[in-house]
């Protein structure tokens, strides 16, 4: 285990290394935008990965509701958490990259809003999470998290239509993609997908380590009640 | 504000937000580490 | 007891305590007359612009007089142990998630119905689309917050900060909904597109929510 820790986490290392300076010297520049649009290798890939936790999040949570499993539990608390941190990435490139090409610090785009809303519903799930002072807690933010799996085609619709009606500059598309830019795009996102593992692998440990302590804390108190 | 700062920020940005994360979690399991030694004396 | 009688059983007790407790039901009603009123001081547009956005200001303002509703839902049954006795018994407590849901639901409607006359006066309000609309959207829309809301009324009921916990848990996934309602009404007031799209919107987001609420009702009750 310690091991493969260790190596994830030279591996990731290297990649975000690899991957920066794919992005910064071996991506062309693009022509419209300039260099402002190497920020598209940052906020894209974060959007896919923060995309691919909260996702793991629903699976761990609805497991959770199945089988009551503590491992599925810590899981949808530890891919939350790094979602949200991923998540507030692509909400602070998106304004940065904006403010230059389109003058604007936000636009209600379709991407951009969706990831606001998510990270609207996975804060809250946090949120509940600190708060609660049920002993059924995990319960509770398992049916949450499937409630905001329910809610996110209405609100791709929502704001899809809304979008129609009002229509905003679109973050990050439009303009051709040359394929060296497809490149560079995967390179970042495989890195940023191995930091993910590595800090979601890290919080997980963090967070077995916590409970068990706070078991034999318990244990403690009770026997010396019990003295 | 040169466009390139733009992309700088951005960047700089990215890392800060993953670094106070990663800042929080080391100071979460010093104080598990801490709680551990604890315990351990105590137990 | 049959299903039906058991929601209707709760529901009917559920008017006749508040209608007795005036105080709690006044309280509100004044809450609701400030609201409008504090709206129309912040906003004052001319009689053009206000179709625009009274469809926004409507439905937050609904939205806060829906809040002050929710929060109290189960404070009776906490205080006397209901919710202790649906947990023990073998049935399940899906009417009594319906009667709260629908007494709430009434709840809400009457602050409405007493808010909008004082919007439309404040504001010289009139529909340039089909104003029959505004009625199904209304329901609809009332309905989309106070299933929810409902529920996670019953989810905060464990938790630190609980008057805060509700509006935190309800708002971000509300955001379809909301995003329905406003747009809906903006445009039956304005005339200037047609609701359809919206309405259908709140259908799903209705039919879906209930769904889930009455599924996993009981999953947080047994969560207490």
């Amino acid at each position: 285990m310690k091991r493969g820790f260790t190596l994830l986490a030279i591996a990731t290392a290297l990649l975000l290394s690899f991957a920066l300076y794919a992005a910064l010297v071996i991506a062309p520049t693009e022509q419209t935008m300039g260099n402002v649009q190497r920020i598209f290798y940052y906020h894209v890939p974060s959007a896919w990965v923060a995309f691919e936790l909260f996702l793991i999040n629903f699976v761990a949570s609805v497991f959770y509701l199945i089988r009551r499993s503590t491992k599925a539990d810590i899981l949808a608390l530890v891919s939350a958490e790094v979602g949200v941190v991923f998540c507030t990435v692509v909400l602070i490139t998106g304004p940065i990259w904006a403010r230059p090409v389109w003058g604007i610090w936000w636009t209600w785009d379709l991407r951009l809003t969706l990831t606001l809303v998510l990270w609207l519903i996975y804060v809250s799930y946090l949120v509940l999470r600190r708060f609660s002072t049920s002993s059924q807690t995990p319960l509770l933010a398992a049916v949450l998290a499937v409630f905001g799996a329910l809610d996110v085609p209405l609100v791709y619709f929502s704001i899809w239509f809304f979008r129609t009606q009002h229509p905003a500059p679109v973050i990050g598309g439009g303009g051709s993609l040359d394929p060296r830019m497809g490149w560079v795009l995967l390179y970042n996102w495989i890195a940023f997908m191995c930091l993910a593992w590595l800090v979601c692998w890290t919080r997980y440990r963090l967070e077995v380590a916590q409970r068990a302590v706070h078991e034999s804390e318990a244990m403690q108190s009770l026997m010396e009640g019990a003295r | 504000m040169n466009a390139n700062h733009y992309l700088y920020a951005a960047y700089i940005a990215t890392w800060a937000i993953h670094g106070t994360y990663l800042y929080i979690l080391a100071r979460k399991a010093a104080r598990v580490r801490k709680d551990i030694e604890r315990l351990k004396r105590s137990g | 007891m049959s299903f039906f009688a058991i929601t209707r059983a709760t529901l009917t007790k559920d008017i006749r305590l508040e209608w007795r407790s005036k105080d709690a039901i006044n309280a509100m009603l004044f809450f609701s007359l400030l609201v409008v009123v504090i709206f129309s001081f912040a906003f004052d547009p001319t009689a053009e612009e206000s179709r625009r956005i009274a469809g926004g200001l409507v439905w937050v303002a609904f939205l806060f007089a829906a809040i002050v509703a929710l929060n109290q839902t189960w404070a009776r049954e906490l205080r006397n142990q209901v919710l202790d006795a649906y947990r023990v018994s073998p049935a399940p407590a899906t009417p009594l998630f319906i009667a709260k849901a629908v007494g709430n639901f009434m709840f809400v409607a009457v602050l409405e119905a007493l808010m909008t006359p004082l919007f439309v006066a404040f504001y010289k309000l009139r529909a340039l689309g089909p104003a029959w609309q505004l009625l199904p959207i209304a329901v609809l829309g009332t309905w989309a917050l106070v299933v929810n809301g409902t529920f996670f009324a019953a989810m905060s009921l464990r938790t630190r900060a609980r008057e805060i916990m509700l509006p935190l848990l309800l708002f971000p996934l509300s955001i379809p909904a909301l995003l329905g309602m406003v747009n809906a009404t903006t445009a039956v007031l304005t005339g200037e597109s047609s609701p359809t799209f919206w309405i259908a919107l709140l259908v799903a987001y209705d039919v879906v929510f209930t769904t889930a609420c009455l599924l996993m009702f009981d999953a947080v009750l047994e969560a207490e």
